[in-house]
């Protein structure tokens, strides 16, 4: 089957998708995806990211599809043509997406563990804008335990799925799923059970938010601080081949390995994930490597570093002069307590 | 007098029994099919009646049942989508509380035509009565024979099952009522697959609304060359319109398609004028999720031709001028109405009850309901209306079922045809504090309120 995107065409397999087939093309013209995960069965369609437009149906009916389609659901015909990135219906589409999306999302990026790595923050740099409109108070969620390994920030989710897929897929007696409806729907174990399959650590690899964060790995670092190394072990449950995330000579945090699009290559056990901090647990391959407008690469020590120079104003490191004044707020002198309790260093 | 035919025999008493409903020639269409006719005869009548939808959407329906793969080699089954829950639509609970013999026998005909052995009624969970009622009915059907192992001696078996419902609005979306049906979230699936190739336990399934199931026995009996000639054009048989707001005789109405809104309004066989004989000041004609029309554009379409009941006159001139019929629930409003509340209570409505799969939906149906509870509440800002517009318009067709569509119409047509209403809110948030303010301010003079303003 004859499948043209942006212009782009490509042979490709009857049953295939169009976001299958933008993958095969690469580059520009590939759809961001949320929810869709190659390795989950029935995943996709949910987060409408990949929203194209079809331009001709088919061959035999080469009539234009009314509605945009979700790219990772929707099968290729023979002769389709479809219009991903060179569509303003599209890119407007994508835009309106990620601005619910981060409606409700609390753009905590700079504590989330997930920063660096996060699908909704390379969707945002791609897709939204710079100022929000929504000045609705956010949906926020309690806190909630879920077992020893994983940590569940469930303000952040977006509703994928993805993580009870891989626990309805890869794991034995799943104990957690969505509750309630609507935007109260929310990610939560069965009646407070907690999650401690051999495999449910994989719910932090497919998380595309930082829904769900390695309780190991939880404000160690960030992850371009961290130095990716693909490694494996003998493993008798899993693969064993994984990335160890270093800092120095420490392992502090063990993934499975990702592909381009950040779906892992294959799924690891939670020994492997959580209990294999040693580096002589594992025979180290090689760093490995990632795309280059990655967030990871910036600490790439492969490369060579050109030295930075910053033009600016002379002495605007320093700050500007009346805000200078206001840090040493020479007109709003403590009072007496506070005086006594700045020299404690209780202040 | 409307010609009836689902109601024909509502006001028998003792209706509800069987034996009642025997002696008034109930059951007969069975007898007929099972005995006299095949499967592919029967689908033919009913696409021969040109019957559509009668669930809101108005596909026709014989064509949905000559879609579904009978020759995947896997059973096949018919579900009832009893599952009624749009806001001002009540008329398949009138339907199945009075007469649930008609729906069952219905079921039979229709299952025979699907070649269904095991066949499901969807209800409500909220209509536990009728669910009573319907149990009963079954039971007795199959003490006479009409349901079980081979029945009337013809070797056709049917079985026959309600099932209740948790109570989400979703579920009536015919894929949530699959996934339910099979005990599972209410969410709806991808499609295609449709359910016609692969519906309930992954077997080719048809999703039918207990009106247009049990619009079936008169068919069959009286042929579908005769329900055609019923009604206007495409939208051939009777209809039943569930009618509230400020009418004189709100209730469930029997109507033959084609009939005039101006006859069916103010006709005292039907809703007899408006109540108080007040102003008509705007409609809603098929429930809660299609665009509600101002009082110019009621009785007569934008062209200046008379408005009729009917799937295409309704929706003439498109969203622009026109609305849609949808599943009839008709709900008039009078000039002491206020629109904006109106449009926020749909939006809650719509907002509770999205199932949050898709973010378009879940995200969307929130943020509508949340700007729309400012502008009713006197916090609204000049530049909320425009916002309005953009979220329902970056809801509408991006969505996996059509629950965001149905979210994102109301609040666009309410902005088209009645936008000085939301401007009057927002720039005089002190008249609107008081609870019935059209009471007291018609919307003619919140017409001239915002005229002036603006000049």
């Amino acid at each position: 089957m004859k499948v043209t995107i942006d212009g782009q065409s490509i042979e490709v397999e009857p049953g295939t998708t169009i976001l299958q087939a933008a993958r095969m093309i690469g580059g520009e013209s590939v759809p961001p995806a949320m929810c869709y995960y190659s390795k989950l069965e029935g995943s996709g369609g949910k987060c409408r990211c990949c929203l194209v437009e079809v331009s001709k149906g088919s061959e035999r009916d080469p009539r234009p599809m009314p509605k945009l389609m979700a790219s990772c659901v929707t099968g290729v015909m023979d002769g389709m043509e479809v219009k991903s990135i060179s569509s303003d219906r599209v890119l407007d589409a994508r835009k309106s997406v990620t601005e619910f999306l981060l409606i409700n999302h609390p753009l905590d990026c700079p504590v989330c563990d997930q920063a660096g790595e996060c699908d909704l923050q390379n969707l945002s740099f791609k897709h939204g804008a710079g100022a929000t409109r929504f000045i609705e108070e956010k949906r926020t969620f309690e806190p909630e335990n879920i077992g020893p390994n994983i940590q569940l920030h469930m303000n952040r989710c977006i509703l994928c799925y993805r993580c009870v897929m891989v626990a309805d897929q890869l794991t034995d007696d799943r104990v957690h799923g969505v509750m309630n409806r609507g935007d109260h729907a929310q990610i939560s174990t069965c009646i407070s059970k907690a999650i401690d399959n051999e495999f449910s650590g994989n719910m932090i690899d497919v998380c595309p938010v930082g829904a769900l964060t390695d309780k190991t790995f939880r404000f160690k670092q960030r992850v371009w601080f961290n130095k990716p190394f693909n490694a494996h072990r003998d493993c008798d449950k899993c693969c064993g081949k994984t990335t160890l995330w270093m800092f120095g000579n420490e392992i502090q945090r063990v993934t499975g390995r990702k592909d381009i699009y950040h779906e892992v290559e294959e799924f690891i056990c939670n020994e492997c994930r959580f209990e294999k901090k040693d580096t002589k647990d594992w025979v180290i391959e090689g760093p490995k490597k990632f795309e280059k407008g990655s967030v990871i690469n910036q600490n790439n020590y492969t490369q060579k570093l050109e030295k930075v120079t910053i033009k600016t104003e002379d002495h605007i490191l320093l700050g500007r002069e009346q805000d200078r004044k206001k840090i040493s707020m020479p007109d709003v002198p403590l009072k007496g307590d506070q005086k006594k309790q700045l020299k404690e260093g209780n202040v | 007098m409307g010609r009836k035919i689902l109601l024909e025999h509502a006001n028998v008493p003792g209706i509800k029994t069987y034996e009642v409903y025997r002696k008034m020639g109930g059951y007969a269409s069975v007898e007929k099919a099972l005995k006299g006719m095949t499967p592919d005869e029967v689908v033919e009548e009913v696409k021969t009646s040109g019957l559509r939808g009668r669930g809101g959407a108005g596909f026709p329906t014989g064509l949905k049942w000559s879609f579904l793969d009978k020759k995947s080699g896997n059973p096949s089954h018919l579900v009832c989508n009893a599952d009624e829950s749009e806001p001002g639509t009540f008329k398949d609970r009138y339907l199945m509380e009075y007469i649930p013999h008609l729906l069952i026998e219905g079921m039979i005909t229709s299952s025979y035509a699907l070649d269904a052995h095991l066949s499901y009624i969807y209800i409500r969970g909220e209509y536990m009565w009728v669910y009573r009622i319907l149990e009963n009915a079954i039971k007795e059907a199959y003490a006479a024979g009409w349901l079980g192992k081979n029945i009337l001696g013809t070797g056709y078996d049917l079985d026959l099952h309600v099932h209740c419902g948790a109570g989400a609005y979703i579920c009536g979306e015919e894929t949530a009522l699959i996934e339910s049906l099979e005990g599972k979230r209410g969410n709806p699936r991808i499609k295609p697959p449709f359910p016609a190739v692969k519906g309930l336990w992954q077997e080719p399934t048809v999703v039918n609304n207990v009106e247009s199931i049990a619009a079936v026995p008169w068919i069959i009996n009286n042929s579908g060359e005769e329900y055609a000639k019923i009604g206007i054009g495409r939208s051939t048989g009777t209809k039943l319109i569930s009618a509230s707001g400020h009418i004189k005789n709100p209730g469930v109405y029997e109507i033959e398609l084609g009939l005039s809104v101006d006859e069916f309004m103010n006709s005292d066989e039907y809703l007899g004028g408006m109540m108080d004989d007040r102003p008509l000041k705007a409609l809603v004609p098929g429930g809660s999720s299609v665009p509600i029309l101002p009082a110019h554009l009621i009785y007569k379409n934008a062209e200046g031709a008379d408005r009729l009941m009917s799937y295409e006159s309704l929706s003439e001139g498109g969203f622009e001028s026109g609305s849609m019929l949808g599943s009839g629930g008709f709900i008039v409003y009078n000039d002491t109405s206020c629109i904006v509340r109106n449009t926020w209570n749909f939006s809650r409505f719509y907002h509770h009850e999205s199932c949050g799969q898709c973010s378009p939906c879940r995200e969307g149906t929130g943020w509508l309901e949340g700007v729309l509870h400012r502008i009713e509440t006197g916090k609204g800002r000049e530049e909320d209306i425009d916002l309005l517009w953009d979220i329902q318009s970056k809801i509408e067709g991006n969505t996996i079922c059509p629950l965001g569509d149905a979210a994102a119409w109301p609040v666009a047509a309410a902005i088209r045809h009645f936008r000085e209403e939301f401007e009057y809110h927002i720039r005089f948030p002190e008249r609107i504090k008081n609870r019935d303010h059209f009471v007291a301010e018609p919307f003619e003079k919140v017409r001239h309120l915002v005229a002036k303003q603006t000049v």
